[in-house]
C-alpha cells in the first residue's frame, strides 16, 4: 500500500484500510440551496433541509459546504483542518506556515452535541500564499494550494484538509447532518449557497474525512447514488492521469467534472450531457448540428458516462449545479422561490425551507438544474495547471506515487 | 495399395427396418459416404459426422456413433496422436484441418462471471426501459471541442467532432471469411443480414463479388497479403478497409486456395486467372516493419477517401506492444483474433499450438492502450471464439468495443463443426464451390437465420446490461469491476484485471 493508513486511526477509521481498495456502497440524502442575488442565508436553512431527510441517512456521515461565509477574508484561502492529535497539528501547522502567511489560526467554533463523539481536533486557518514562493515555483496560487493540500494529506500523519477554497468551507463528520450542523454552529454562518449531505453507507467507514462534501479549492460535491459504471469510469480517468483510490463514486464524479470542465473546457451544460447522456433515440431526433455535437459527445465520453442511479450537487462560489442520472433512478426535486433555487432528495425539505415556492418541479433525467450567483465568475477553479494525478492525490489524501506514463517504442 | 492403419472415426448406423430406401442420404452426403444397392450402404471411413444425412433422412433412421475401438490405455499417447503419426507415415505431408482449435486449453470465458445489481443500485428492466447497444467503430478524439452557436447554445468546433466512425446497431459483427473458402451464397447471406441488422460483414481476403455491391455500406473489405480482388474502385465501395496481418487459427501462416476452387466467379472476384492456385504469402511482402504498415494504412486511406482502416492480427505473445504500434501507425481499429478462431484450412500443428487466448489479448491490449493514453484512438474488435452472448459480454467487459463472430455465424447456416472445410466438399454448402452443394443455402433463408442469431444475442446482451444496472453498452465496455474470476490463478487474474469472486 502506497500510503500509511495508521494515521487515520483516531478518526475511527481502521476500517478505511479494509474498504479502501473496494467500492463503498450506500444511499444518501442531499440538498442544495442558492440565492442567485447573492443574498446570504443562515446555515440553519441547510440544517432544516437535512433534518427532515433524517431517514435517508444512518448517522454515519453528514456534512455541509457554505459559500460566501467568510466575506471578511474573501481573498484568503480558508483551510478547514482535522487533526488526529496535537503532534499532527504541529506538523501540519509547520507545513502551512512554511507555505503561507497565516493571517488567522483558530479552533473551529463547535458546541457539544449529543450523538457527536470522537471528533478530531478541528481548526481553521485563513492563508495567503507567500508571493515569492509562487514566483519561484512558477505556480498559480491555486496550483500551489493544491500542492500543499496534497502534501499535508499524504505526508502529515493524522492531518486532513477538509476544505481549502476562498470564502467557503466544508463542515463534515460522523453523525446525522443536523447534529453535525449544530455541532459546527452553522446557524452562525451566512452564505449565498449551501450544499448538504446525509450519508447511509452500507458498511461502517465512519472517519470524519470520508463524509461528504468532497472538496478541492472552492468546489464541493455531494452525491447520492451508486455509479454502476464505476469500473470503466475509473479506468477512463486513469488514462488521463487521475488515480481513483478512495473507491467511492463521488471521487469518480468529482474527477470527471474536473476533466470535462477544467481540462477539456466544456461548458457545464455539455459536461452534464456527457455525464448523463441523452438516449440515442433522443439524439436521433435532434436537428443536424445538435445531433452531430451530441453524437460526438456521447461516443467520445462514453467511458465517462455515469450510469446507474445518482443525484449530484456541485457547489462553487458562482453557484451550484444539480444533476440526475440519465433515467432518473434517484430522487431529485427542485424549486424556485424568487431568486432562490433549491434542490433536495425530497420535496419535504423544500417545503420545510421555502414557505411558498413559486415553482416546484422534478428535474428530468439528465437535465441539470443550474443556479448562478449574479456577478460571480463561473465556474471558478482559479488558475489551476496541475496534473490530474496530483489533484487526485490532493483530494483523497494519498501519496503521490504516480509513475510517469510509459511510452512504447 | 497398402492398408491404412487409421480406422474410421465414426460408425454410420442405419436402421434398415425404418429405412425408406429413398436414397436421400446418398444425395445429401458431400463426402460420398453412401453407395446404394437396394439400400444405402455407408462407408464409415468417409464420414465427417456433419449430420447432413441425419438431418434430411425422412425416416430418421440414421445415427452416427463414435468408433469406440479400444486401444490399450495411454494418457501420453492419445488416439489422435497415433492417427497423426500413421497418416504422416503414409503421406509424408502436413496434417491439414479446419475451424478453431479444439484442444482442452483453459477456457477463460468459462471462468469469468458477471455481476448484477441488488438493493444498493437497481437493476433495469430491458423490456420496459431503453437498453442501448449502439456502438461506433473507429478512431475518436480525446476531447470534444465546442464553439458558441451564436444563439446561446453550442455547436461542434470546426473539425472537432468524431469523424469516419461506423455506426453499429449492436456490438456484434461478422468476422472475415473469404469468397472462395466459403460460397457466394454464404457471402450473400452475411451481407443481407449485416444490412438488416445495421452491422458489418467482412469479405475476408477474397475480394468483393459484384452481387454484394448493394450492401457496400455494411461491408468491410479485407486487404490481405495476396491482395486479391482489390482495385481503387472496389476500395471505394466498402464501408471500411481492413489489413489482414494474421489469423488466430494460423498466426504467421499464409493461405493456399487450390486452383480447382477458382471457378469463373471466384476468378473474377479475386482478379486472378481461372484454375490457378490463390496463394497468400505468410507476410505482406511490402510490410516488413511497423513503419511499412503505416505507409500501407495511409495509402489505403488516400485511395479510399479516408475510410476507416483496421488491422487484423492474431493474438500472440507480444500482442499488446504490437497493437500499440498499430494504433500509433494510424489504424482506426485493431482486430484481435484469439487462438481459438476458425479457419477454412490450416496445418493442425499451427492451429492447435500457436497463439494466446482472446480473453488475455483483449485485457493486455486494452490496458496497454490505456496506459499509453491512446485507447480513444482506436476501437478493439475481438474474435476467436465468441460462442455466446455471454462470451460477448465478457469480452466487452474486458475491454473490447465490438466482437466478431465467424464460427457462430456458420453454425447458424448449418455448419456442424466437422472441421473439414479444407476438403471443399461441405455437405451443408458452406465451404465449397460445388454448385450442387452451394445451392443448398438460399441467401434469404441464410440472412434470416443470421439475423435471428444476432437479434437473440443482442436481446441477451440487453438482459445482461439490465441486470448490471446500466442502460448503455459503453458502461460495460472495459468495466472489469463487473467481472469476477472463479478458479483462475492470481497471475492470470492480474493480467485480466479481474478480482477473484468473493473480493
Amino acid at each position: 500500500m502506497a500510503y500509511d493508513l495508521e494515521r487515520y486511526e483516531s478518526f475511527g477509521v481502521e476500517r478505511y484500510r479494509d474498504e479502501s481498495p473496494f467500492k463503498i456502497h450506500g444511499g444518501c440524502g442531499l440538498a442544495g440551496i442558492c440565492d442567485e442575488s447573492g443574498t446570504l442565508m443562515s446555515g440553519e436553512v441547510a440544517i432544516q433541509a437535512m433534518a427532515v431527510q433524517r431517514d435517508r441517512g444512518n448517522g454515519l456521515g453528514g456534512g455541509f459546504a457554505g459559500y460566501g461565509i467568510y466575506p471578511e477574508f474573501s481573498e484568503l484561502f480558508a483551510f478547514h483542518m482535522m487533526y488526529h492529535d496535537t503532534a499532527a497539528k504541529e506538523a501540519a501547522e509547520a507545513a502551512l506556515s512554511e507555505s503561507f502567511t497565516i493571517e488567522v489560526a483558530e479552533p473551529m467554533p463547535t458546541r457539544p452535541v449529543k450523538g457527536i463523539v470522537d471528533a478530531p481536533l478541528l481548526w481553521r486557518y485563513f492563508l495567503a500564499p507567500h508571493p515569492h514562493l509562487l514566483e519561484e515555483r512558477e505556480l498559480s496560487a491555486e496550483d500551489y494550494v493544491v500542492q500543499v493540500v496534497m502534501n499535508i494529506n499524504s505526508r502529515v500523519d493524522g492531518a486532513f484538509v477538509a476544505s481549502s477554497g476562498k470564502n467557503m468551507g466544508a463542515f463534515k463528520g460522523v453523525g446525522f447532518p443536523e447534529e453535525i450542523g449544530h455541532y459546527f454552529r452553522l446557524e452562525e454562518y451566512a452564505g449565498h449557497t449551501w450544499v448538504a449531505h446525509n450519508r447511509f453507507p452500507t458498511n461502517t467507514p465512519g472517519w470524519w474525512g470520508g463524509a461528504h462534501p468532497f472538496t478541492l479549492l472552492d468546489w464541493s460535491i455531494v452525491h447520492n447514488g451508486e455509479i454502476s459504471s464505476y469500473g470503466i469510469n475509473a479506468r477512463y480517468l486513469e488514462q488521463f492521469g487521475y488515480t481513483c483510490s478512495l473507491g467511492t463514486d463521488t471521487e469518480v464524479a468529482a474527477y470527471l467534472f474536473d476533466l470535462l470542465l477544467r481540462r477539456h473546457k466544456l461548458p457545464i451544460e455539455l459536461a452534464c450531457k456527457a455525464l448523463a447522456a441523452p438516449l440515442w433515440s433522443e439524439i436521433d431526433r435532434m436537428p443536424a448540428a445538435e445531433r452531430a455535437l451530441m453524437t460526438s459527445l456521447r461516443a467520445v465520453y462514453g467511458p465517462g458516462m455515469l450510469n446507474g442511479p445518482f443525484a449530484i450537487v456541485l457547489g462553487f462560489n458562482g453557484g451550484m449545479v444539480a444533476l440526475n442520472d440519465r433515467i432518473k433512478l434517484r430522487p431529485l426535486v427542485a424549486a424556485r422561490s424568487g431568486t432562490t433555487v433549491m434542490v433536495a432528495s425530497e420535496e419535504a425539505a423544500i417545503r420545510e425551507v421555502m414557505s411558498a415556492p413559486d415553482h416546484v418541479w422534478a428535474p428530468k433525467a439528465g437535465e441539470p438544474v443550474i443556479a448562478r450567483v449574479e456577478g460571480m465568475e463561473w465556474p471558478i477553479h482559479g488558475e489551476l495547471h496541475l496534473g490530474p494525478a496530483e489533484i487526485s492525490c490532493a483530494v483523497t489524501g494519498t501519496e503521490y506515487s504516480c509513475e510517469p506514463v510509459e511510452v512504447a517504442v | 495399395m497398402q492398408q491404412t492403419f487409421v480406422q474410421p472415426e465414426f460408425r454410420v448406423k442405419i436402421d434398415y427396418d425404418k429405412c425408406h430406401k429413398c436414397g436421400r442420404c446418398v444425395q445429401q452426403c458431400g463426402w460420398g459416404v453412401y453407395d446404394f444397392a437396394e439400400r444405402p450402404i455407408p462407408h464409415d471411413e468417409k464420414c465427417r459426422a456433419c449430420h447432413r444425412c441425419v438431418t434430411f433422412c425422412p425416416a430418421r433412421c440414421i445415427t452416427i456413433e463414435k468408433n469406440t475401438l479400444a486401444f490399450r490405455e495411454n494418457d501420453n499417447w492419445s488416439v489422435g496422436l497415433l492417427k497423426g503419426v500413421w497418416k504422416q507415415a503414409e503421406t509424408g505431408g502436413v496434417l491439414l484441418t479446419s475451424m478453431g482449435n479444439p484442444k482442452p486449453y483453459e477456457r477463460i470465458f468459462d471462468r469469468l462471471v458477471l455481476d448484477a445489481c441488488q438493493v444498493t443500485n437497481p437493476s433495469i428492466d430491458p423490456l420496459r426501459e431503453p437498453m442501448e447497444l449502439r456502438t461506433y467503430l473507429g478512431r475518436k478524439p480525446d476531447a470534444v471541442q465546442v464553439a458558441s452557436d451564436g444563439a446561446g447554445g453550442f455547436t461542434l468546433a470546426e473539425g472537432a467532432g468524431m469523424a469516419n466512425n461506423i455506426e453499429l446497431a449492436t456490438p456484434i459483427i461478422f468476422s472475415p471469411m473469404s469468397y472462395g473458402s466459403v460460397s457466394l451464397n454464404v457471402h450473400r447471406s452475411l451481407a443481407m443480414a449485416a444490412e438488416r441488422l445495421g452491422i458489418l460483414m467482412n469479405t475476408g481476403e477474397g475480394g468483393l463479388h459484384e452481387d454484394l455491391y448493394p450492401y457496400q455500406d455494411h461491408i468491410i473489405l479485407q486487404v490481405a497479403s495476396g491482395r486479391f480482388g482489390l482495385s481503387p474502385e472496389v476500395l471505394g465501395r466498402a464501408a471500411a478497409l481492413e489489413i489482414k496481418i494474421g489469423q488466430g487459427a494460423k498466426p504467421g501462416i499464409g493461405g493456399h486456395l487450390p486452383g480447382e476452387k477458382i471457378d469463373r466467379e471466384v476468378s473474377a472476384t479475386r482478379m486472378i486467372p481461372q484454375g490457378t492456385d490463390a496463394i497468400s504469402p505468410a507476410p505482406h511482402h511490402d510490410i516488413y516493419s511497423i513503419e511499412d504498415l503505416r505507409q500501407l494504412i495511409y495509402a489505403i486511406k488516400e485511395a479510399s477517401g479516408y475510410k476507416p482502416v483496421g488491422v487484423k492480427i492474431a493474438a500472440v505473445h507480444n500482442v499488446a506492444a504490437i497493437a500499440s504500434g498499430i494504433v500509433r501507425a494510424g489504424a482506426d481499429y485493431v482486430y484481435l483474433d484469439g487462438f481459438r478462431g476458425g479457419t477454412g484450412a490450416a496445418p493442425a500443428v499451427i492451429r492447435d499450438h500457436i497463439g494466446i487466448p482472446i480473453e488475455i489479448a483483449i485485457a493486455a491490449v486494452d490496458q496497454r492502450l490505456r496506459d499509453e493514453g491512446i485507447r480513444n484512438q482506436a476501437s478493439i474488435v475481438a474474435a476467436g471464439s465468441i460462442r455466446s452472448s455471454a462470451d460477448a459480454a465478457k469480452a466487452i467487459a474486458l475491454g473490447a468495443d465490438v466482437v466478431a463472430i465467424g464460427t457462430a455465424a456458420l453454425l447458424a447456416l448449418g455448419c456442424h463443426l466437422c472441421q473439414s472445410c479444407h476438403t471443399g466438399s461441405c455437405s451443408w454448402g458452406i465451404t465449397t464451390q460445388k454448385p450442387e452443394l452451394t445451392r443448398r443455402i438460399d441467401p434469404e433463408w441464410g440472412a434470416e437465420r443470421l439475423t435471428n442469431l444476432v437479434h437473440a444475442w443482442s436481446h441477451e446482451l440487453q438482459e445482461i446490461l439490465g441486470a448490471l444496472g446500466v442502460n448503455a453498452v459503453e458502461s460495460l465496455r472495459g468495466s472489469r469491476e463487473r467481472l469476477r474470476a472463479i478458479g483462475l490463478d492470481e497471475q492470470t487474474c492480474k493480467i485480466l484485471g479481474v478480482k477473484p469472486a468473493g473480493m
